[in-house]
């Protein structure tokens, strides 16, 4: 059973990898490191990768839109990307629509679209 | 009770090659064609069949007992194999019950004169067959059942195809009648060409969709908030007035969900979305 | 009909885990579609979850089970728990309440072919949820 979800800074943003089956502490474990990681480099933005989840649940959508809310209070963007058609279509079916939360197909996609939501907050006039 | 089942058993051990061409001809006047298969493979077939009769003659009682697997298996491939060659299920039934008649003619040898004895074996060799034979028409229904889903799913597959119009725009004609099932299965398709194809943009287009109801606006709805989900956006297009009119009047919300009349008008706003324009080359 | 059936405990979150592996193992082996597998995980998932943490610990019984011609997998959920002193308010859509179980029970009824509840206050409570191929 996987015990650390491996967390890659790439340039101002941060990559998280979720492998196979996370269990319950996992996720929470996840919450904490990913907010700390954020302000301790300052990251902007991070990309959540799940590609590799197969199955998500409450809990876990959950945590998805927790990460996603903290992060918006440290001034940083989440993007989720990769889901699962199956994962999405049982989504939809449970009625959990994680609204608020941003999602792309793929990293490459979701990069462009941190970068896209980062170009607006320059022109706030806050530069980094 | 075993001892009673064990009788027509044994009769079938020790008679086989009689009960053989009596059941051979038994079924021949019953009108079961055999020349689907030639008449050593029915033999070698019918012969395993009494040989795993007398194996697992303890069993009997009770088919589903996991003694009787062997015969179950038996049964189970001989009726998978008989709708896989078109036999009908009294075709393949008669396999059995035709086994009676050969029997019931061996008990009248053996027990001339104890009519007592003579009519409880026959009934528990008729009650024997009968079962085997619900059985296998259990089985034999079960497997056109699997065939007909099989040959469902590859005609869905057929009449669902996805189509790319542009990098990152694929398109889907739905064409009929959009039921639970069906919506499950062009879900699926749609959502699986949407991650192959890294296409951000999907339009759906209902121009052949008869009508639509609430439960096809839900099942439409389902589509689009599972593509918005996985990062993509889709666009509803093909909308004909009586839909539009239908959708106002049952108070279907769409739910901010795009929408063309043509299919041609989904491509340009979805190109548009790219940030392509389409222009006239200037000459 | 009950062809085959296994039991697992819940006692922790390692068995949440345990438990939705062992029902992807069987949906696999009875050949659900992909969609299928989800579902059904997922529904184990949230039903394994609220019986460690609110049945406080229990255990999943998975079941394959044939109805006539058709095949299913029937996962039953049980603890000797606290109970539900209101199932119909537990079942209704009260997902952003506190303790969650709503949203297991609900969500779990919708993933699933066939869902059915007892729980007597005080005495535990049984989910058993079904899916058929």
């Amino acid at each position: 059973m996987t015990e650390r979800i491996p967390i890659l800074q790439i340039g101002e943003f941060l990559l998280v990898t979720i492998q196979g089956d996370m269990h319950d502490q996992l996720a929470l474990t996840l919450q904490d490191e990913l907010t700390s990681k954020i302000v301790k480099h300052g990251s902007r933005g991070s990309l959540l990768d799940i590609s590799a989840l197969d199955m998500v649940d409450s809990f876990i959508a959950r945590m998805i839109a927790n990460i996603s809310a903290m992060s918006r209070l440290l001034d940083a963007e989440t993007v989720v990307v990769g889901m699962q058609p199956a994962v999405a279509i049982t989504l939809v079916e449970l009625g959990l629509t994680l609204s608020g939360v941003h999602t792309a197909l793929n990293a490459e996609r979701g990069m462009a679209l941190l970068r896209s939501k980062l170009g607006g907050a320059a022109k706030d006039g806050y530069q980094k | 009770m075993s001892k009673k089942q064990n009788y027509a058993v044994q009769i079938l051990k020790n008679a086989k090659t009689e009960i053989l061409k009596d059941w051979f001809a038994e079924l021949g006047a019953r009108g079961v064609p055999d020349a689907r298969g030639s008449e050593i493979e029915w033999q070698n077939q019918a012969g395993e069949f009494l040989r795993i009769l007398g194996d697992s003659a303890d069993s009997l009682e009770d088919i589903q007992s996991s003694g009787a697997a062997p015969v179950r298996d038996f049964l189970e491939s001989l009726s998978r194999t008989r709708a896989t060659q078109g036999y009908s299920s009294e075709q393949t039934a008669m396999f059995i019950f035709s086994l009676k008649k050969p029997i019931f003619t061996r008990l009248r040898k053996e027990f001339p004169s104890d009519l007592h004895r003579l009519s409880e074996e026959t009934w528990a060799a008729s009650d024997l067959l009968d079962r085997l034979g619900m059985f296998t028409v259990m089985t034999f229904q079960k497997s056109r059942e699997e065939i007909i889903r099989r040959q469902e799913a590859e005609m869905l597959e057929l009449s669902t195809p996805v189509v790319k119009l542009w990098q990152g725009v694929i398109a889907l004609p739905l064409i009929g009648t959009l039921d639970s099932a069906r919506t499950q299965i062009v879900m699926e398709s749609l959502l699986q060409a949407i991650v192959e194809t890294g296409s951000e943009l999907a339009i759906i287009d209902i121009t052949g969709v008869p009508t639509v109801d609430t439960l096809v606006a839900q099942h439409l709805i389902k589509t689009v908030t599972a593509i918005r989900l996985m990062g993509a956006e889709c666009i509803i297009t093909g909308i004909r007035p009586q839909i539009a009119q239908t959708v106002v009047h049952l108070g279907i919300d769409l739910q901010g969900i795009a929408t063309k009349a043509t299919l041609a008008d989904g491509l340009l706003l979805a190109l548009n979305r790219l940030g392509l324009a389409v222009s006239k080359p200037t000459s | 009909m009950v062809i085959k059936s296994s039991t697992w405990e819940l006692r922790g979150e390692y068995d949440i885990v345990r438990a939705r592996k062992a029902v992807r193992q069987t949906a696999q082996e009875l050949r659900f579609g992909i969609v299928d597998q989800t579902k059904i995980i997922t529904a184990a998932s949230e039903l394994a979850r609220n019986t460690v943490i609110h049945g406080g610990g229990g255990r999943m019984e998975i079941e394959v089970v044939a109805e006539g011609i058709r095949n299913g997998l029937r996962l039953c959920f049980l603890d000797e728990g606290p109970g539900i002193a209101d199932l119909g308010l537990a079942m209704t859509e009260g997902w952003t309440s506190g303790t969650g179980l709503g949203l297991g029970l609900t969500g779990a009824k919708r993933l699933a072919n066939e869902f059915a509840i007892e729980s007597t206050f005080g005495h535990g409570t049984r989910v058993t949820i079904t899916r058929w191929k």
